[in-house]
């Protein structure tokens, strides 16, 4: 401890009248309202699960009190007691200039409960940081710190600075080295505000959307892929009272950030800051835990590594990084290679090799064993024979002679692997049966509160092992004690993504292919669909600017409407029914009552059309029927001329399209619509005037009832004479 | 230097009537008693670009362009003009003279640009990076609007407007993504191939593609070739090439499709080397080489083509002459800020001022023109052999040749074309008066449009 102690209060001095105005405070989430990590964390929180044999709560809050901060809230909620209890028992609870407090809920789900039960203990008073208990860094906070408070000062809307650091995702695989999905963000260059966060770009595939309106307020922007979150936030206090408004936050990211940078109205701004050297990470699955575990041996956490952090037990750190406690029992010939870590009152056999692995405390490892990259936690005994490739083994495994652990293979807690078993790869083995009743996704994302019956059943099962369990003995092999879970169907595919193994190299492959094919039918389509658009454009164009949106929308009301009006028909629905039914419809599309019009009576002259009719006059016939029979629903729509131009215009398109067979009809049906007073004559005048402007395509109409027209202008100036 | 230059000089334009007529197609529309395309041909001789094709709509129109460019730039410039069809757009024109086209490197220029931004610089970077398209992209034009503006003042007040939206890679070297016309007011949708190959991309909405390209010659016909759809080199053919610029189809001759796919299944054990190199190498110099790598160097499985910008300096000055209001702004730069574009004297040689005639900063009167007594003449051009009587004033306009103008009369942000005549005290307030018309004594105007009827 002490080395690290004097670091910290050397970093603190850095900055003393900073910290001298406001205590600077921290809300530490000890739950990640996640399952990446079961089975293990049915039986322990995650934040106490051993990182390269110091739990991950540790390196948080080492961090947290070398960057200055004094006063830390831990919010448990899961397996509370434990964290409470571990804390307590550590040296957090003792420092001098360095409060840990508990917060203690047993129905929170989320990060959002958390918050607002936080705001309602009126504890925090100023900035904080914002951090999980399953983040490892080192960075300096000072000047992430300082830019958050300029920019409050300029701007009280700027309530939240996001730590982020570049992280170019695997090209192939698209996952970040973390193992977290690819994610976009966009931030504009010059004051570092983020306007767009997409962690899973869900919305179409192969493209990424930005809004227009965002390009429109900022002349440059810049689409990152590179970057990784960090998960470290500092904020202003008003972020906890959004929280309390908006009772329906949950999730951190996914509804806290990405409903402020939608939200407009409130204007609430988050920013972002970028750190180079430092290193920053967040454990968010067996993956992460994988890479974090190797960069902590590698030493990039420095002063967060393990020979700085418990200075308790002396651990030397040898050629290779290699790590051994003091009083590991080795053999001679047995070999531990590079980047391995040893912990204490730990035996190791003959001939047994080690690489890349971690192995905790009062472990016992036979002879003839192999252990790769893999993760060994405290008193495990590994029987002669063994191999294990890329796998967690917990607390308490007895794995008996010859068994083998193939890459991705996870071990809870007290397992026993039977004689010469082979546990296939990515299996989760526990003791406790797995949860059935996890059926959507949604629920998966906060069932960590259901822990909270995890913890009893684990107490439960104390008790009563033995019987239990010795019928399922056959699934581990012969003298196998656990349950293995099964993968989720669908997830199958998915597992290596986020496993402790790397990713299998046929799995690269397969997947550069795949890739390669979707892009290239992709690209077909983008390329059809954007030629026939352009196919009339020309080259100053963007005359044509319509929003197609909209238009689909009318699309499906006109059908809804045409489904409606035919209903109707078919079943003598009294026109005042149909009348309330199509303005129901009008609502929920939020049409306006020209829109009703028009389709009325498409549906209408096309139902006409449609009935069996074998010559012009005929239809004529039809039509007059349906006009007669269903003027009074049309009527219900004509409030003022523009409808009843509308009409008209929806006559004529429709003449021109879909009912060709009308526009012979064109001045006919015209005459009719105005005999049954359905269209007034100044509209027909009105629809004439406009339509006297146009091309001379657009005239044919005009000009066939230009007769009509004449006699209703006559009719118009006699009236006036009169 | 190896370049061809294609100059697309147009012919019709209806965003310009009645500025242009028969007699009077687009490129030779006078800008500061210069016909537009005066200053595109003037910087291509700068740049020491000297193989012209000057592709003019319309045969008539071609004529016209031939005559005054075989008077003009007698000396140094080897420039033939080839007439297309109207209305088959700029890649129609290529198309149509597709044929002529031999050298390695073409560029390919609007006629109607009228900038400062060499030419040479955009051809240059175009050979450093050995692109298959470089595209010129400059600033926003302050002032002015896409719509023709008849109203022509009002417009000023509208901030500026958005015509791309442009995709940079980090280094500002690389085009990524493009969107034009009706796009923009859409969402941007970018695709994540591109940005997973180059992790980030500067998206800028400030930047205009000017319509200077400079293609490699085997690129551009190869597409013109294949896409028989495509109309227009700047909605259609650059950013198509932009799209697919990380898996060229434009190179992949004779390669079906199923045997590429059979050539990587036979190649997986290469494969595997590739993937180790990937990863072994995260940071590699240019996005497009872990695409373009081939496992073995035998068998190419990916196809890559670089699509590059010239972004010219903010201070340069870049306008296209593709409306009113860009013609409006344009006469009134040429003769202000941006007088070098002109390289000889601003106020012709003999001009006849009345007395107490006053011509005040940044205005132009062609030769030969005519000016009675107590005329006001700020900020406009008046062009060649015009005959003003006294008492007149004009503000912000633009007059071109063998006008006459009647005493007492008040033009106002119009543009006034050749022969017109404007009878005694017309006044015109933010016109456009097509050539030949006569406006007879004391009438007013306010924003319209006067132009002959066509017989």
């Amino acid at each position: 401890m002490g080395a690290q102690k004097k670091g910290a209060t050397a970093r603190v001095s850095e900055d003393p009248e900073e910290l001298a105005r406001n205590p600077l405070q921290a809300i530490l989430l000890a739950d990640s309202f996640a399952t990446t990590f079961r089975p293990i964390t049915l039986e322990r929180p995650k934040v106490l699960l051993p990182l390269v044999n110091i739990p991950m709560i540790d390196y948080t809050l080492a961090w947290l009190e070398s960057a200055g901060v004094e006063e830390v809230f831990v919010f448990c909620c899961a397996h509370s007691k434990q964290v409470i209890d571990y804390l307590e028992s550590s040296q957090w609870s003792s420092q001098p200039n360095f409060s840990v407090a508990t917060i203690e809920s047993h129905n929170s789900i989320s990060a959002g409960d958390a918050l607002r039960l936080i705001y309602e203990r009126n504890v925090i008073h100023g900035d904080f940081v914002l951090i999980s208990g399953d983040t490892v860094s080192n960075m300096l906070l000072t000047q992430a710190l300082q830019e958050h408070k300029e920019r409050k000062k300029k701007d009280a809307n700027a309530i939240m600075t996001m730590v982020v650091k570049q992280s170019k995702p695997s090209p192939i695989t698209q996952q970040s080295r973390l193992g977290t999905d690819e994610l976009f963000m966009a931030i504009n260059p010059v004051t570092k505000q983020l306007l767009c966060y997409e962690d899973k770009a869900e919305y179409s595939k192969g493209f990424i959307s930005l809004d227009k309106t965002l390009i429109a307020d900022n002349p440059s922007i810049i689409l990152h892929n590179d970057k990784q979150d960090c998960y470290i936030d500092i904020c202003s206090q008003e972020v906890l009272s959004l929280f309390t408004d908006n009772f329906d936050y949950q999730h951190l990211r996914r509804h806290f950030v990405k409903g402020l940078l939608v939200d407009d109205i409130m204007g609430y701004k988050i920013f972002t800051h970028e750190i180079h050297s430092s290193y920053a990470a967040r454990i968010d699955n067996f993956r992460s835990y994988d890479t974090i575990s190797k960069d902590i041996i590698q030493r990039w956490t420095y002063p967060f590594v393990p020979d700085v952090l418990c200075g308790s037990t002396a651990i030397k750190v040898e050629r290779q990084g290699t790590y051994r406690a003091s009083d590991v029992t080795l053999s001679r010939s047995a070999h531990v290679g590079s980047f391995t870590f040893i912990g204490q009152g730990t035996k190791i056999g003959n001939d047994t090799k080690i690489s890349h692995s971690v192995v905790g405390k009062g472990c016992t490892i036979g002879s003839n064993v192999t252990i790769e990259g893999s993760y060994i936690w405290n008193n495990v005994t590994i029987e002669d024979g063994c191999q294990l490739r890329n796998a967690i083994v917990c607390d308490g495994v007895i794995m008996k002679s010859g068994a083998v652990l193939q890459p991705g293979v996870i071990l809870s807690f007290k397992v026993v692997v039977g004689h010469q078993f082979v546990v296939p790869a990515y299996s989760k083995v526990s003791l406790l049966q797995q949860p059935t009743q996890q059926d959507s996704d949604e629920e998966l994302e906060y069932a960590d509160s259901t822990s909270g019956t995890g913890e009893l059943q684990s107490e439960k099962l104390n008790g009563d092992i033995a019987p239990d369990l010795s019928e399922t003995a056959s699934e581990l092999g012969t003298g196998g004690v656990g349950y293995i879970w099964s993968v989720f169907e669908g997830v199958q595919d998915e597992e290596w993504r986020h496993s402790v193994a790397p990713i299998p190299t046929d799995k690269l492959v397969k997947l550069m292919l795949d890739e390669d094919e979707e892009q290239l039918t992709q690209d077909g389509n983008v390329l059809s669909a954007s030629g026939e658009l352009k196919a009339d454009s020309d080259d100053n164009g963007s005359e044509d600017e319509n929003n197609e949106d909209s238009r689909d929308d009318y699309v499906f009301f006109e059908k809804e409407v045409e489904a409606t009006f035919l209903r109707a028909v078919h079943e003598n629905v009294k026109v005042d029914h149909a009348v309330l039914e199509v303005n129901a419809l009008r609502l929920s599309y939020n049409m306006a009552s020209v829109d009703c019009a028009g389709a009325i009576f498409y549906s209408m002259m096309k139902l006409a059309v449609e009935s069996p009719h074998s010559s012009a006059s005929e239809l004529l016939k039809n039509a007059a029927e349906m006009i007669t029979k269903w003027q009074k629903l049309l009527k219900s729509f004509l409030h003022d001329i523009d409808e009843e131009i509308e009409v008209i215009l929806k006559f004529e398109e429709m003449c021109l399209e879909s009912a060709k067979e009308f526009a012979a009809l064109f001045p006919q049906v015209l005459h009719l619509l105005y005999d049954k007073e359905i269209l007034q004559e100044d509209a027909i005048l009105r629809w004439a005037d406009e339509k006297e402007g146009a091309d001379e395509s657009d005239k044919v109409f005009l000009k066939r009832s230009e007769k009509f027209i004449q006699w209703l202008k006559e009719a118009e100036e006699e009236e006036d004479d009169d | 230097m190896d370049f061809q230059v294609v100059v697309l000089a147009g012919g019709n334009s209806k965003n310009l009537t009645p500025l242009i007529s028969k007699d009077v197609p687009k490129p030779l529309l006078p800008v500061a008693n210069r016909p537009v395309l005066y200053y595109v041909l003037h910087q291509l001789r700068q740049s020491n670009l000297k193989d012209l094709i000057v592709v003019v709509e319309g045969e008539d129109a071609a004529l016209h362009v031939g005559g005054w460019i075989s008077k003009t730039f007698v000396d140094g410039l080897h420039v033939e003009i080839a007439a297309v069809p109207e209305d088959i757009g700029t890649a129609g024109a290529l198309r149509a003279i597709s044929h002529h086209l031999t050298a390695k490197d073409i560029l390919v220029v609007s006629g109607d640009l009228v900038s400062d931004v060499p030419p040479g610089a955009v051809a240059a970077t175009h050979r450093r990076h050995d692109a298959a398209v470089t595209a010129m992209l400059c600033s926003v034009p302050v002032s002015g609007s896409l719509e023709s503006g008849s109203s022509g003042g009002k417009d000023k007040t509208r901030k500026p407007g958005r015509y791309n939206i442009i995709g940079l890679d980090p280094c500002k070297q690389f085009l990524l993504h493009i969107a034009t016309g009706s796009e923009i007011e859409k969402d941007s949708r970018l695709q994540k191939h591109i940005l997973h190959a180059v992790g980030q991309m500067e998206i800028r909405s400030d930047l205009m593609d000017a319509h200077m390209y400079a293609f490699k010659r085997s690129v551009l016909q190869e597409v013109l070739d294949q896409k028989d759809t495509f109309q227009s080199l700047k909605q259609d053919i650059v950013p198509y090439l932009v799209r697919s610029q990380l898996k060229s189809e434009a190179l992949l001759n004779g390669i079906s499709q199923a045997e590429e796919n059979g050539n990587e299944k036979l190649s997986s054990p290469n494969n595997q080397v590739l993937v180790s190199k990937i990863l072994a190498n995260a940071s590699t110099p240019s996005f497009h080489e872990p695409y373009s790598m081939e496992p073995d160097g035998s068998a190419q499985t990916r196809k890559t083509h670089k699509c590059c910008a010239y972004i010219a300096s903010s201070s340069s000055y870049c306008v296209r002459l593709n409306s009113i209001q860009a013609f409006m702004d344009i006469n009134r730069d040429v003769t202000g800020e941006a007088d070098h574009l002109l390289s000889d004297n601003i106020i012709g040689p003999s001009p006849k001022l009345g007395t107490k005639t006053t011509v005040g900063p940044h205005c132009m009167l062609g030769e030969g023109s005519e000016m009675g007594d107590k005329c006001q003449v700020k900020r406009s051009v008046i062009g060649r052999h015009c005959r003003i009587g006294s008492h007149v004033k004009i503000v912000n306009s633009v007059v071109m040749n063998h006008v006459t103008i009647g005493d007492g009369c008040i033009i106002q942000g119009s543009v006034v074309c050749s022969n017109v005549q404007l009878q005694e005290r017309v006044v015109l307030k933010d016109c456009l008066v097509g050539a030949g018309f006569v406006v007879t004594m004391g009438n007013e105007y306010k924003g319209e449009s006067l132009a002959r009827k066509e017989k």
